[in-house]
């Protein structure tokens, strides 16, 4: 089942992510939507992790070598522009993913067809925003191209073929790139023109290779269910 | 933190999908009009399906004065002509 732990951990990674800003947010309005996009992502993440297993086993008692998200999901968030940038790359790929996904009749077409409303959501927030930031003041303006700059180098991860995922990876990229560059452009940035993977990132999530930040991530969300296991909450 | 200009209050309205009318559901502070369709989804809808939301500016709405009430609203009840309920309603006519 290492397809549903690595579309699960995305889920759930993302998830945990954007809970980090509630009561942290620019506005409370902001706050709302973005507690809003985490709270899909772990009802997604708690239907893909119960068909690897039990949930907060998964979630809760394995190592982070055992984790088989994608390294952008677990990226720190950074300034608000950064969690931006993050939200345009990830619910881009992850709408055209669950659409191919609920289209066919593979192990994911049912949670896929129910989540790709949600994820729609989260895509048209994050692109409201990138146009907002991009086309805003010269402040907004640089700290947007900066975090599209930053975390383009893990975007080439999310179209590495995941084994059990029936889905035109191919078709996935070129379909990210044009919707990716498209809202960029509109919002007046410069698409980056790196490579979207490093030497270093080769053994990269799916295969349980993290960056740094990752560990102290999972440390904080583990930490009560490990000092007191197996009590039911 | 934006100050009080940079995102203005906007008032919501709501109809809900068995609704007749959009219904006053609160305010929200949003940087433009479109953000504020977004924020009242979030806050006012919880995305139920099929209904539909109006944003105002709240400068735009021109509100009646509590001052000039009793010559805007006094009702003129002793001129019965001046209420409709000299008709009768034939069955099957609803939400009247």
């Amino acid at each position: 089942m290492t397809a549903a732990l690595a579309l699960g951990d995305d889920a759930l990674v993302l998830s945990h992510r954007l809970g980090e800003w509630a009561g942290h947010a620019p506005v409370l309005e902001e706050e709302v939507a973005l507690a809003n996009i985490a709270l899909d992502l772990l009802g997604q993440a708690r239907l893909l992790l119960s068909l690897a297993g039990d949930e907060d086993e998964l979630a809760y008692l394995r190592e982070e070598r055992a984790f088989r998200n994608v390294q952008l999901v677990e990226q720190p968030n950074g300034d608000f522009a950064h969690t931006i940038a993050r939200q345009l790359y990830f619910s881009v790929h992850q709408q055209g993913l669950y659409e191919q996904l609920a289209a066919g009749d593979g192990a994911f077409a049912g949670i896929a067809a129910k989540a790709v409303k949600e994820v729609a959501y989260h895509r048209d927030h994050a692109e409201q925003w990138t146009l907002r930031l991009g086309d805003g003041t010269d402040e907004s303006h640089e700290r947007i191209q900066r975090a599209v700059d930053a975390l383009w180098r893990f975007t080439g991860e999310l179209f590495q073929p995941v084994e059990g995922v029936d889905v035109d990876w191919q078709a996935l990229h070129s379909h990210w790139l044009e919707a990716v560059t498209t809202v960029l452009e509109r919002a007046t940035l410069t698409v980056p023109s790196g490579p979207q993977s490093g030497a270093w990132t080769a053994g990269a999530g799916r295969q349980g290779i993290h960056t740094e930040p990752f560990g102290r991530m999972i440390a904080e969300m583990q930490h009560l269910h490990r000092s007191h296991p197996g009590a039911s909450w | 933190m934006s100050s009080s200009t940079d995102w203005p209050l906007w008032e919501v309205f709501v109809r809900s999908r068995r609704g007749l009318s959009h219904t006053h559901a609160g305010s929200l502070h949003a940087p433009d009009a479109e953000m504020a369709l977004r924020n009242a989804r979030d806050l006012y809808t919880r995305r139920s399906e099929g209904i539909s939301l109006w944003v105002v500016p709240s400068s735009q709405i021109t509100a009646s004065s509590p001052d000039e009430k009793d010559t805007f609203f006094e009702p003129a009840g002793d001129k019965p002509y001046r209420h409709p309920t000299f008709y009768e309603i034939p069955d099957g006519v609803k939400h009247l």
